[in-house]
């Protein structure tokens, strides 16, 4: 009965760990592909307000993003300390904002052209004059869906 | 030179740890954003020929934000907290008497004649200084679109016994059954239909 010799005692059979790095890389990986990195790094200040009747913005590939605000401290001695416009990587003024957005239309698929929301990503600082010169822009080029991105929170925090 | 038995065997005891490490990083790193915010339409130009549209004043409740954040509603100043329960008076108000088209069956505001006929002719108009701060114009819309919501809340719930706000959020998620979405679609428009919104943005002044 050779075959089924008594193991000698006091020797704890190790468990094995070599699977254990394959299970944590494929959490690793699914991680690694969920991150999205941003696409555009933010060059304005960007604190949005907050407001409690939200809707998610769902499908992502049907936003285009327009940033506003203050610029940032690095940029604040080139661009000054009035809010701005960001479009993608670069400042730009209200009346490239209608190009940009025919632009970016473009590039989308044909079947989601027309069904685009423009998200107005704007800091909580910033005034009115410019988001109004951006709505006119926007009609101009008939992007009428926008979605004032803001945090979940209760609006009355923006008044203080 | 001694003869080893086989290939040692590397130990792989820490790997796990190395790729912990990583897992943890890009899990602190990952945001999973969903961007949320308030939906709205901007009116579509207009041909300059065409006349606007006639439409009462007793219909049109507007709202006007000077450049310090206060708000001017109805031609009094108002309190900020103050604008959804004023603005859902409005539109609940149903002021048409009983039996002209404009009777609103469903409405249980003050049914005062000199305030709104009916929710579907209520119009909010919204009007901003320049240099009025956007968080303030933030707030405004919240809350006008919350006295919709609060209003829609109530229809849907008497009707459905749901509310409207998570038939909507239910409606555009997009792993929501398609059979249930017709459904939904159909409760959502009825509900739309009852208190449609009505939020004009008039061009902003300058002064």
């Amino acid at each position: 009965m050779s075959k089924f010799a008594k193991k000698k005692d006091g020797e704890v059979p190790a468990v094995s760990t070599a699977s254990l790095p394959d299970i944590v890389f494929m959490l690793l990986f699914f991680f690694m592909t969920v991150t999205v990195m941003k696409d555009s790094s933010l060059k304005v200040e960007n604190v949005l307000p907050n407001a409690s009747e939200v809707k998610k913005l769902e499908k992502k590939d049907r936003v285009i993003y327009i940033y506003v605000g203050k610029p940032t401290r690095e940029y604040e001695k080139t661009f000054g300390t009035e809010p701005k416009i960001q479009l993608n990587d670069k400042f730009a003024s209200p009346s490239e904002v209608g190009d940009y957005i025919l632009m970016e239309r473009a590039k989308k698929p044909q079947e989601i052209q027309n069904v685009l929301t423009t998200a107005l990503k704007v800091d909580k600082n910033a005034s009115m004059g410019l988001i109004s010169d951006i709505k006119q822009e926007l009609r101009k080029v008939n992007a009428l869906k926008v979605n004032y991105t803001t945090y979940e929170g209760d609006a009355f925090n923006n008044l203080q | 030179m001694a003869r080893r038995a086989g290939a040692p065997e590397v130990s792989a005891g820490s790997m796990a740890d190395i790729a912990f490490l990583l897992l943890i990083f890009f899990l602190v790193t990952t945001t999973i954003e969903t961007d949320a915010g308030l939906d709205r339409m901007l009116p579509p130009m207009e041909p300059p020929t065409e006349a606007p549209p006639i439409i009462k004043q007793k219909n049109i409740f507007t709202v006007n934000i000077n450049r310090n954040g206060q708000l001017l509603v109805e031609d009094e100043i108002l309190s900020i907290d103050k604008l959804r329960e004023k603005a859902m008076a409005f539109l609940d108000n149903g002021g048409a008497p009983s039996g002209s088209p404009d009777y609103c069956s469903y409405c249980k505001g003050k049914r005062n004649a000199e305030s709104s006929d009916n929710p579907t002719k209520a119009i909010i108009s919204l009007k901003n200084d320049r240099e009025t701060k956007y968080s303030t114009y933030i707030t405004v819309q919240n809350e006008l679109v919350g006295a919709y919501n609060d209003l829609r809340n109530r229809e849907a719930k008497r009707k459905y016994g749901k509310d409207y706000v998570a038939m909507e959020a239910e409606y555009l998620n997009p792993e929501t059954d398609d059979s249930v979405k017709e459904e939904l679609k159909e409760k959502v428009q009825t509900i739309q239909g009852l208190f449609p919104q009505k939020l004009s943005e008039a061009e902003t002044s300058s002064e």
